[in-house]
């Protein structure tokens, strides 16, 4: 397995990259409201991906078990819907939590990040849901440093994840991210025989999936689709991250002080 | 974009030496699996027409690793 870091002109390439994908999420959320459909939000992040020269890394992707590759942009997935939701006419209705998964190459390379969000007024248990898999985003970015093994950091996810009662999906995991959207290694979001040590540069998209209910999923018939087996709601959050020797940094993030 | 882990069901065909079993995947390959670190601590016996969870290596879709027997 071949794990490479990355040199300062390809981290500066990413971080182009991961700067439409913050992009594209921020206006997702923005216009994700009743009555708007999966399609819609997909026409836009094209719309917003092509301004800033950049295209979609989902489209075309071939599924990883053989069958049709992705005919969508991005993945919009709702309630119990987890990942790999091909936009499409739903509309998106008042009490849905919406996750969105915007993956783009700029220049050759490549950045990949997800957000889960609700519309309009959802149980404090949804809240809770999403809280607790976007604080999971946060232990990566203190506790993922160069010279810690993967799964010390994956541990805390777990931890974090099953003392609120929650579980963590296993059949999916994240990756390394580079040139290619799924690159060596695989980062799972628990502990796993799938171990490696982090080095400095390294560039992994990490991306906890946690069911409210149990952990198991299953893939409907579109093929790509995946369902909580409880039909009870999950959320996914994604960032890709730069290791450095004190802790990650997400790419896939807009800047603080133009947020506000 | 999440990856795959790629786990599919098969059937146990033959036990071969050192904990190492061919197994038939419910799409008909057939591939070599040895069983997962935690199946062996567990001391849990594999044999011949058992049906177990297989997930496959990324790398050589030929190889695998046992992770669950049925039942």
């Amino acid at each position: 397995m071949t794990i490479r870091a990355k040199n300062p002109e390809e981290i500066e390439k990413m971080r182009a990259a991961g700067r439409v994908v913050a992009e594209v999420l921020a206006r997702l959320q923005e216009i994700g409201r009743p009555g708007v459909t999966t399609a819609e939000l997909d026409a836009e992040a094209v719309r917003v991906m092509t301004e800033r020269g950049a295209r979609s890394l989902f489209r075309g992707q071939p599924h990883p078990r053989g069958g049709r590759k992705y005919p969508g942009n991005i993945c919009v997935s709702l309630n119990e819907e987890l990942v790999h939701g091909i936009p499409g006419p739903r509309k998106i209705a008042e009490g849905d939590i919406v996750s969105v998964d915007v993956g783009v190459e700029k220049d050759g390379w490549c950045g990949d990040a997800a957000r889960t969000f609700a519309v309009g007024r959802v149980p404090e248990r949804v809240q809770q849901l999403l809280a607790k898999t976007a604080e999971a985003l946060e232990i990566v970015v203190r506790e993922a440093r160069a010279g810690v093994f993967w799964s010390a950091v994956a541990g805390q996810i777990e931890n974090l994840v099953n003392r609120a009662g929650f579980s963590v999906v296993t059949d999916y995991v994240g990756h390394g991210i580079g040139r290619e959207m799924w690159e060596e290694p695989r980062v799972p979001n628990y502990v796993s025989r799938d171990d490696f040590v982090l080095i400095e540069n390294m560039t992994l998209a990490v991306e906890p999936m946690v069911n409210m209910g149990r952990r198991q999923v299953r893939e409907t018939d579109d093929g790509w689709t995946v369902v909580t087996a409880d039909s009870k709601p999950s959320a996914h959050f994604e960032d890709t991250f730069l290791i450095h020797r004190d802790g990650a940094e997400p790419l896939t993030r807009l800047p603080q002080a133009t947020e506000g | 974009m999440p990856k795959d882990v790629i786990r599919v069901e098969g059937k146990v065909l033959e036990a071969l030496p050192n904990a190492v079993f061919r197994v038939e995947l419910e799409n008909g390959h057939r591939v070599m699996a040895h069983v997962s670190g935690r199946m062996r601590m567990n001391f849990i016996r594999i044999l011949p027409g058992d049906q177990v969870t297989v997930e496959l290596s990324p790398y050589d879709l030929a190889k695998g690793r046992i992770v669950y027997r049925a039942g």
